[in-house]
């Protein structure tokens, strides 16, 4: 690790001064990405920006037809939640699954759609739930935030807020993990929601994206059948030494399949 | 002292004595030892997999703060890392042998060769100054596969090895060999892959060197399973320090599986820095370079063809491998594929010939030594799936096939055509009581219900012999061995009646400190807390080979065996002059002394305290004390042997393979603690399903390791081993004291083919005879949807 400068501000106005300060500044939330990073010396900020002493930014909330969840919120309150088991029980299963308990106890909702791993289990719900990013200074639409690997549409030293989930009809989340990471190496988040028919791939990409085919195929037909038949290219797939691109096209079929059934 | 009131003698399970200490926190590994005024070294590592160095330079680096020296090839000149096993090519010439220096000399051959080492006052400054060293690399191409190393105008690795060759080696006649063939009904021939493997020991490896220059003494702390052995290797081929002013410690050690056997220049690095800069050096690993500098594991290459008479009878086995040594020769690289591999080829069949060649090439990669098994997993898997493809050939059932082949219980011993004689072992007992256990009669059964959840279900065997305990001494060194292969161990017993074992093995992690703690609470039925077991230090222990091959029971407490002898033979005069009896009448059974017939006795500890205060005394016919040392050296290799039979399930949709239930029968010789037994089983196993189902180890053509953590390498966890069934049935060893034959190894050497056979079973209507290891969901999705492709077209 390098050296750094160190900051703990309690709004979320301070942190933005902050960062706005000093563009080789980086926010910390839950540490689980940057920590490493930082001590593989992959990473040099002049100063960190710890998230953790802002309350603004903790918390799960329903408004409306709509839940809440603010940026600082660990994996396993999601997970553990009852309002979120309530609302939207496939997004507390995601948020289960992610890592290990010891990642689900520091990992943040925040850090994980920030960062937009392609493997990462949280940005395939943001884009099939049609959620809306909050930061610091405007909304931004699902379809619209998600840019490319480790890309987003936030600008350096925006904040992630929080991200409000519209409350869904059915949804449902199947993934198979890569068997040595754990992270996702293909996955599938279909929800309906006001009638509208979303499907959001994660893990087999460079970036998550929407299945439109099998958006149309579900829209006509709400059933696994649906998806079986549907078929992804396979030009735009990872390949890797732990699966060829073919491999991955064919399990997003099979993972939409089960998200599907999962939905019921 | 009185009798332990709980039996915690051979055959009793006590819970092992060194896990409070491990499992509070309170082991003391290398990396907790600080010595007063200690620096830190790092270690600049070529980022090139074979490059030409132009030049270095330390300047900027050596103004950074902290900075206390910086080294590199040009200052340490020193010997070459040794190759502890001398090989000898076909023509009889001795094999190529070229030079390990501790720091690069002019060339790096893999991604993670030691270009410098910077010593700092604190570990992140010396990595500041590593950074900031400019290293001027010309790149040359790379060769990281054997196929690539092989073929014709690949890259040269070493000037004085031609053709990427180490040697050309072989054994067995190949005139008798071929005339088998020529007679067989059936030829059954295939060719497959022993993958390489990444050891991973929990602890990475550390070393901290050590000068005292008042009295020109070294003390090198290490990770390391062999601490007399290291003194040796360093001492005398690379450092030049004798013995007397050389001390290596090895403490706690968390795991090492054959990775920390072996001699690395990190160790070589900071002793002779140490001195240089007079003061401390403390080197630890981390993860990322564990990967990049541990020596791998397998990596071989096989071609073999099986020769059978018309009722399924071996006539002949002929065997070609090719075997990577990586970039440079580590300590006992060489006789792997050789004298562990070819000599084991025979199995438990009386396949009457036995041919095998074995070809070692030079790779840029890191080098690759013994790993868990060592040879043995290479030769078992190779085997025990030739012979169910053999099955599938001549239509004869697999486990038909086996007994046929088996050799009899009563043709012990038993001369095989490879240079081994096996002592004992009964193939088809093992074989009844695992297809008992598994419920073989019942699989078909499984399989359909399985087939109903849409699942392919395949159940496997592997019927399998291995050796452990390498030697005797002067066959070993007839065959090239540059060491000799006996143990040591030393009974000091003290004047109360406790006592402490000298070992010259090393226990970092097999529970030595309990097992052969309870050898000497058998013997001189003292409590298990009233022996201790000293072990990992120059300085204490007299001498030793260490740990590897299963050899510390067999060979290690066979030593103690007879040191335990010497104590009980002078204990025994002491108590008859004691008794005013004579020596013959003197009975010694479990902490009593009795003159035969009366019940005139004598206690452990009046006889312990009697040695030490010889006030009345036999002092003219014996000497004061109670401490016995012997050497043992094995008349013969012990063969561990067994059955283990592996079910899988396969999601067709995934490929995903799943491990339902394992079942292993093991003879490991007599069992002294079978919860360690069943431990040390269970540890090799899911070693043995690491390396079938998950790891993979990966390098791209420009020589990057691709599986550099555990990110893309692939450990086995809890839930990859599905339900173990571990039991043991006992042949005993016929000549050593204790029956023993070893148990540290059987499970990763066994359990492979089972695995893939089962994997293959599972893939009956796929038209498939072989899976490659490890038999990820990816390969066998492809598998399965080319099969299901075919069937459709
Ligand atoms: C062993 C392990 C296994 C894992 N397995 C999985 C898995 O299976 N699935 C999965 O999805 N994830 C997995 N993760 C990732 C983990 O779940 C975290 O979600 C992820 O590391 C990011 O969250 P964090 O809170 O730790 O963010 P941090 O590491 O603190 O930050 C990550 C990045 O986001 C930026 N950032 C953080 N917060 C904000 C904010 N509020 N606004 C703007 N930028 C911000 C940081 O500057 C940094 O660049 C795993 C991690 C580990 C260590």
């Amino acid at each position: 690790m390098y050296d750094f400068a160190y900051h703990k501000p309690t709004t979320v106005a301070d942190a933005v001064k902050i960062l706005a300060a000093d563009s080789d500044a980086r926010p910390i939330s839950g540490g689980q990405t940057l920590l490493p990073a930082l001590k593989h010396r992959l990473n040099k900020p002049t100063s960190v920006v710890d998230l953790s002493g802002i309350a603004e930014l903790r918390g799960i909330k329903r408004d409306g037809n709509k839940i809440v969840i603010g940026a600082m919120t660990r994996h396993a309150d999601v997970a553990n939640s009852a309002e979120v088991k309530a609302a939207i029980p496939m997004l507390a299963m995601l948020a289960s699954g992610i890592g290990d308990p010891a990642v689900r106890n520091r990992g943040t909702i925040g850090g994980s759609v920030s960062n937009n791993d392609p493997a990462a289990d949280y940005p395939s719900a943001v884009v099939a739930l049609n959620a809306t990013v909050v930061t610091s200074s405007r909304r931004i639409a699902a379809d619209d935030f998600f840019q490319g690997m480790f890309t987003t549409a936030m600008e350096p030293g925006e904040l992630l807020v929080a991200v409000e989930f519209p409350i869904p009809e059915k949804a449902g989340y199947a993934k198979m993990r890569n068997p040595a990471s754990r992270y996702v190496m293909a996955g599938a988040f279909v929800a309906k929601t006001g009638g509208q028919v979303r499907v959001a791939i994660n893990g087999a990409a460079a970036c998550v994206f929407r299945q439109k085919d099998m958006e149309a195929a579900l829209s006509a037909n709400w059933s696994p059948a649906a998806v079986a038949g549907v078929k992804q290219a396979a030009d735009d797939m990872n390949s890797d030494i732990h699966g060829s691109a073919e491999y991955r096209a064919h399990l997003v079929t099979v993972m939409a399949k089960r998200a599907v059934a999962a939905a019921g | 002292m009185n009798a332990p009131v709980v039996f915690e003698g051979i055959g009793a399970s006590p819970k092992r004595k060194e896990d409070l200490r491990f499992l509070s926190g309170r082991g003391n590994y290398t990396d907790d030892i600080n010595r007063p005024n200690q620096t830190y070294a790092v270690m600049l590592r070529s980022p090139h997999a074979h490059a030409t160095i132009r030049g270095i330079d330390t300047a900027a680096a050596a103004a950074m703060p902290g900075v206390v020296a910086i080294y590199t090839g040009a200052d340490m000149v020193v010997g070459s890392l040794p190759c502890g096993w001398l090989i000898h090519n076909k023509d009889g010439s001795p094999m190529n042998e070229p030079g390990h220096p501790p720091l690069a000399q002019g060339k790096v051959r893999h991604v993670g060769d030691i270009v410098a080492v910077v010593i700092a006052e604190t570990r992140p400054q010396a990595r500041d100054a590593a950074e900031a060293i400019v290293v001027d690399y010309d790149v040359l191409p790379a060769a990281t596969s054997m196929a690539a190393a092989l073929a014709p105008g690949a890259p040269l690795l070493h000037e004085g090895a031609p053709g990427n060759v180490c040697y050309d080696w072989h054994i067995g006649d190949l005139a008798v060999n071929q005339a088998a063939f020529a007679q067989a009904k059936h030829v059954v021939e295939f060719e497959l892959v022993n993958n390489r493997l990444i050891p991973n020991a929990m602890e990475p490896r550390a070393a901290i060197g050590d000068y005292d220059r008042s009295t020109d003494q070294h003390t090198l702390f290490t990770t390391s399973q062999n601490p007399h052995v290291i003194r040796l290797l360093m001492g005398a081929f690379v450092l030049q320090i004798p013995e007397h002013k050389l001390r290596v410690v090895a403490p706690d050690v968390g795991g090492g599986f054959g990775s920390k056997i072996f001699h690395y220049a990190e160790e070589a690095i900071v002793t002779w820095a140490a001195a240089r800069v007079n003061r401390p050096i403390k080197w630890t690993a981390d993860r990322t370079e564990s990967f990049m500098s541990d020596a791998h594991g397998r990596d071989h290459v096989t071609k073999a063809r099986l020769a059978l008479d018309d009722q399924g009878k071996f006539l002949g086995l002929h065997v070609s491998t090719t075997a990577n040594m990586g970039a440079y020769l580590s300590t006992f690289a060489t006789s792997v594929p050789t004298y562990l591999h070819a000599t084991l080829l025979a199995g438990v069949y009386t396949t009457p010939t036995v041919y095998a060649e074995v070809k070692a090439v030079f790779t840029n990669t890191v080098p690759v030594d013994a790993y868990r098994g060592a040879g043995r997993p290479e030769a078992t898997f190779l085997l025990e799936r030739l012979v169910d493809v053999a099955a599938k050939q001549t239509g004869i059932d697999k486990l038909e096939l086996r007994r046929r082949n088996f050799i009899p219980a009563d043709a012990f011993p038993y001369q095989t055509p490879v240079a081994l004689q096996y002592d004992s072992g009964d193939y088809q007992s093992t074989l009844a009581q695992a297809l008992k256990t598994a419920d073989w009669d019942g699989f078909e059964a499984r399989r359909a219900a399985a087939a109903a959840k849409g699942k392919l279900r395949g159940i496997g065997i592997s019927t399998y012999i291995e050796a452990c305990g390498i030697a005797p001494s002067a066959v070993a060194g007839a065959l090239g061995a540059r060491a000799g292969l006996y143990e040591v161990g030393a009974i000091r017993v003290h004047p109360t009646g406790s006592v402490s074992v000298l070992t010259g093995t090393h226990s970092h992690g097999q529970g030595h400190e309990t097992t052969l703690a309870q050898l000497v609470t058998d013997r001189f039925g003292i409590p298990l807390s009233q022996v201790d077991i000293v072990h990992g230090d120059t300085d204490k222990v007299p001498f030793g080979m260490g740990t590897y091959g299963s050899r510390s029971l067999a060979v290690g407490g066979s030593a103690m065996v007879k040191a335990m002898d010497k104590i009980v033979a002078k204990a025994r005069r002491i108590a008859a002059h004691l008794m005013e009896a004579s020596v013959d009448d003197v009975e010694f059974d479990k902490g009593t002394f009795r003159v035969a017939g009366t019940d005139k006795t004598k206690s452990w500890g009046e006889i312990a305290l009697t040695a030490y205060v010889p006030h009345n005394y036999p002092i003219e016919e014996i000497e004061p004390g109670l401490d016995e040392t012997a050497f043992y050296d094995p008349k013969n290799f012990t063969y561990p042997g067994g059955c283990h039979i592996c079910e899988v399930e396969i999601d067709p949709d995934t490929g995903i393979p799943t491990v339902i239930n394992f079942t292993a029968v093991d003879d490991v010789g007599r069992v002294i603690n079978p919860m360690i037994v069943e431990g040390q089983v269970q540890g090799g196993i899911a070693q043995g399903i690491g390396q079938a189902l998950l790891e993979a180890c990966a390098y791209d053509a420009s020589g990057q390791l691709l599986s550099g953590s555990f990110m893309d390498y692939c450990m086995p966890r809890a839930g990859d081993v599905g339900t173990l069934s571990v039991a043991t049935h006992e042949t005993l060893c016929t000549h050593n004291p204790l029956g023993v034959k070893g148990c540290g190894e059987v499970g990763a050497i066994g359990s492979p083919p089972a695995v893939i056979n089962a994997v293959v079973d599972a893939l009956r209507d796929y038209g498939v005879t072989h899976v490659e290891m490890p038999a990820t969901p990816a390969k066998l999705w492809h598998i399965i949807n080319s099969g299901r492709q075919l069937a459709a077209e």
